[in-house]
């Protein structure tokens, strides 16, 4: 008995009626925290989502990593057309919450393509891709003609 | 009031820069579910305390950089960091979390008393 709670619905999404002004404020304090981060989901609904990404360069490879989480490996498409790396796939909503209750939906849903285009050539049969922790690394092997070599001077 | 203080100041004294996930947050007869993303954390690297009634997910990052030189770079370092205030109805001594390919599951499981149950009439 000393349990029971007064039901009451929540009339808009939020943890706790007590408690909706302070998480109303922690709302703002994030939008102020970080507000390129805010500006990106803006203009999402516009341009699309696409994954971040970083390009490393040696002397004998290129390097892409692209962050995408929570996909299989075998969703994930990759191919190398005219010097150019595309990454591409489909996010897909999780079907075992569709009876759920959604209080909040931030994460991106539908497909989406980056397109990487490599300075010099690569040897598109010794290309590699490791999918780990929602990070995508592709390493491209630089094609023989591409990679930097030695020129001997000779004299005479 | 005092309450709310006190989470707006431990908020506020981080130096170290932090990102938000995005999280999706569902709610089933039995709990909640909260998802985020924090690609690049595994296991090792995720810290998850439950104080009072207020979680805080905090992922780091690994940081695996490839060799090289940056040609170019979008990817931000910084880590990840969300507090959430949690419903009374969820038994905290349940709350179960796993993380696969970067994207963090949170079960919080509503506790018995408050789940919805029929009342038989005598």
């Amino acid at each position: 008995m000393s349990h029971l709670i007064r039901w009451q619905r929540p009339s808009f999404p939020s943890w706790s009626p007590l408690n909706r002004l302070s998480s109303l404020r922690s709302e703002i304090d994030r939008l102020f925290e970080n507000p390129l981060a805010e500006l990106s989901h803006a203009s999402r609904l516009l341009s699309g989502w696409s994954p971040s990404l970083d390009v490393q360069e040696d002397k004998d490879n290129f390097y892409v990593q692209a962050e995408l989480p929570g996909m299989r490996k075998e969703e994930i498409e990759l191919t190398l057309h005219d010097g150019s790396l595309s990454i591409s796939g489909e996010r897909k909503a999780d079907q075992k919450y569709e009876e759920a209750e959604v209080y909040r939906a931030e994460r991106f849903v539908g497909r989406f393509q980056r397109t990487v285009a490599l300075p010099t050539p690569v040897a598109a049969d010794k290309v590699k891709a490791q999918y780990k922790d929602g990070i995508l690394t592709v390493t491209l092997p630089k094609s023989e003609e591409a990679k930097p070599k030695q020129i001997e001077v000779k004299v005479g | 009031m005092k309450t709310t203080v006190q989470q707006e100041t431990s908020n506020q004294s981080l130096t170290q820069e932090f990102e938000a996930p995005e999280v999706n947050i569902f709610e089933t007869k039995d709990g909640y579910v909260l998802e985020a993303e924090m690609p690049g954390v595994s296991k090792e690297g995720l810290e998850i305390t439950l104080e009072g009634n207020e979680i805080t997910l905090v992922g780091h990052r690994n940081h695996e950089t490839p060799p090289g030189t940056s040609l170019f770079r979008e990817r931000r370092p910084a880590d990840y960091k969300r507090v959430f205030e949690l419903d009374p109805a969820i038994d905290t001594s349940k709350v179960s979390a796993r993380i696969e390919q970067g994207i963090l599951t949170l079960t919080l499981p509503k506790s018995e008393e408050v789940k919805p149950r029929k009342i038989s009439v005598e």
